[in-house]
């Protein structure tokens, strides 16, 4: 499938990363098209979060650019909303599901101005879309697993962005939310957003997702599943000769 | 009370205040030993500063100190970053070293000023009456009542004005960076006022007192409330009980004012983690015991429901069949009877329609694997619960 010809969401140029001298991404060139539902797929320490935090921002990469839709990411923040993992945040913190969920309509606010009666009602609909709205007053530490991550998925959702980073949103869930997440992720994908997930259980990546990448500290592959996703690449990946049954 | 009194109090509770704000923030954020390293590094920006300005109670002198403080939290973190020491490490070779350049400069220039190792300890909140504001002549009242109202001002606006910035990236300081918010500059504004607070505080009680002052209402707070808001408040409230009580512990005892603020601290800390409600010791120990108690009723409610021979179910050899003790088998069986859930008929127990209803919905739930449904049924079930 040609890339060129569609609108691109993401586009990477030799990036880069490193952490104390060791290249934790290396020369990365990629191109996401909008409206995919891609998966990020490697072995541990392939750098699939660090790729996602390097196109937000999050660390400097130490060469290589990354464009949203053509513009550097300080000018596309507004479009973009980011779902980290869920252990990289203290569950204990003092706050409840609501307020965490509002905590996503602060970039639309800026500095100082305080959220009023629309974002509540915003970060209320986001609640319901993830069947969360009976706990929105819960403390976050006596939420499970699957709950705090829809938590973070509402919290996403009231960003309204164009393009959503979500690191290992499957981890530690059960397969309730499993299925509820995938299903508003598809819904999402369908109204035309673009959508980037690290994810571990390459069983499910054709049943989940259209687009997938292959990382492992270099780019190994980038497209359409139906295209790329077979024993080849996986090997490629993985290092090991790799097999997984993929139902015709 | 004596005019003196008074504002002895109000000095202390204003420091109190202070230093619950930033307090707050540094429990969540896991650092409240940099506020154990900021209070004692910045007597060398005392000390210099004072050498400056020759006057204790210059502002130039509060920031320069609280410059210092700043300085450290610089310094700790450029050690850290190195990755040859650990956090905890590089606090302790950075605070003792500049401290100690304050204890030299001190002992070497400025033996006849009263900057003496005492005071920058334990503080001389006794004293802070004696050291007036006068402008032209009018006396407006302790310079440190000044000082240490207009730090608590400072704070309080900047709490209130950036109480969301604060809230995100002390909770999820990747989103603060993708939503465009900066966690550094947040990170060093809070550093920057815990610095002013401490250099305010200071005075009043000293450079070891004043971490309690930081620490502990905050902390006794964190077990009380979920909510960031409600845990402000009562850290506040805390800090400024535990100076009014304190003075007047330190009035009746003849003691240390600072010292005595501190105690009653400590000891509201102890109560709290004692008697909170929801996270206290006691209620931890009540809740695991009721919850075996109930893990054991639903086990022999189900053994009950699971076994038709009669023998499985005879009062006299249920200890042998589930192995517990007969104690415990009493126990269980009394609970069991209390709350209407079996009957007794000569020496057989029968479960009764409701607890024929009750274990019927329970397995139910534990085959699909339900834990709050569980804890729904046992409401509904255990007269017990209330």
């Amino acid at each position: 499938m040609n890339v060129k010809n569609e609108k691109l969401a993401i586009k990477i140029d030799d990036l880069t990363v490193a952490y104390d001298y060791k290249p934790v991404l290396w020369d990365i060139d990629l191109k996401i098209p909008e409206g995919v539902l891609m998966a990020i797929v490697g072995p541990n320490g392939a750098g699939k979060s660090t790729l996602i935090k390097a196109i937000l921002g999050i660390i400097k990469p130490i060469a290589g650019s990354v464009k949203i839709f053509g513009k550097p990411y300080k000018a596309q923040r507004s479009k973009v909303a980011y779902v980290p993992q869920k252990g990289t945040v203290d569950w204990d913190f003092p706050t409840t599901a609501l307020d965490v969920v509002m905590m996503g309509t602060y970039g639309s606010l800026g500095w100082i101005k305080r959220p009023g009666q629309a974002q509540r009602k915003s970060a209320l609909e986001a609640l319901e879309k993830v069947g969360m709205l009976s706990f929105k007053n819960r403390q976050i530490s006596q939420l499970s697993g699957g709950q705090q991550q829809r938590i973070f998925l509402a919290r996403a959702l009231v960003q309204n962005a164009s393009i959503y980073f979500m690191d290992e949103p499957f981890q530690g869930v059960d397969a309730t939310t499993e299925r509820a997440i995938i299903k508003i992720l598809k819904e999402l994908r369908d109204a035309g957003k673009t959508l980037i997930v690290v994810h571990h259980d390459l069983q499910t990546v054709p049943e989940y997702f259209n687009w997938v990448t292959f990382l492992n500290v270099k780019g190994i592959a980038s497209g359409p599943v139906k295209d790329i996703f077979n024993d080849d690449n996986l090997t490629k990946t993985y290092g090991i000769n790799y097999k997984v049954a993929i139902n015709p | 009370m004596s005019d003196a009194q008074i504002e002895i109090q109000l000095i202390a509770g204003l420091a109190a205040m202070a230093c619950a704000i930033p307090g707050v923030f540094l429990v969540l954020r896991k650092m409240t030993m940099i506020s154990d390293a900021i209070s004692h590094s910045i007597l060398p920006g005392l000390v210099v500063g004072f050498f400056i300005t020759q006057d204790l109670n210059s502002p130039w002198l509060i920031l320069l100190a609280a410059v210092t403080g700043v300085l450290t939290v610089v310094l700790v973190e450029f050690i850290q970053k190195t990755r040859l020491v650990k956090e905890d490490t590089a606090i302790g070779l950075v605070f003792p070293a500049l401290f100690s350049i304050g204890v030299i400069l001190i002992a070497q220039n400025a033996n006849d000023v009263h900057l003496d190792i005492d005071a920058v300890l334990l503080g001389e909140l006794a004293f802070a009456p004696f050291d007036r504001l006068l402008i032209n002549n009018l006396d407006l009242g302790p310079k440190s009542l000044w000082v240490i109202g207009s730090i608590l001002l400072l704070s309080l606006s900047l709490l209130i004005l950036f109480f969301k910035e604060l809230k995100m990236s002390t909770f999820d300081k990747g989103l603060a960076t993708s939503l465009g918010f900066s966690p550094l500059l947040i990170h060093y504004g809070l550093m920057s006022v815990s610095s002013v607070t401490i250099v305010g505080a200071f005075d009043a009680v000293g450079a070891v007192l004043v971490v309690a002052l930081i620490i502990a209402p905050a902390a006794t707070a964190y077990l009380l409330t979920d909510s960031l808001k409600k845990m402000l408040v009562l850290s506040v409230f805390f800090g400024v009980i535990s100076a009014v009580i304190g003075y007047w512990l330190a009035h009746w005892l003849d003691a240390s004012i600072a010292g005595s603020m501190t105690s009653v601290l400590g000891m509201l800390f102890l109560l709290v983690f004692l008697f909170a409600p929801k996270q206290g010791v006691i209620s931890a120990i009540f809740k695991e015991k009721q919850q075996r108690k109930e893990v054991s009723l639903l086990v022999f409610l189900l053994h009950l429901q699971n076994h038709e021979d009669p023998r499985e179910r005879h009062v006299n050899h249920l200890q042998e069949h589930i192995n517990w003790h007969r104690i415990q088998a009493k126990t269980v069986v009394d609970l069991a009877q209390k709350n209407n859930l079996i009957e007794i008929e000569n020496q057989v127990i029968n479960l009764s329609e409701k607890g024929l209803q009750f274990t019927e919905e329970a397995l139910k739930y534990i085959t699909t694997n339900k834990p709050t449904a569980i804890e729904d049924l046992k409401n509904k079930f255990f007269l017990f619960r209330g």
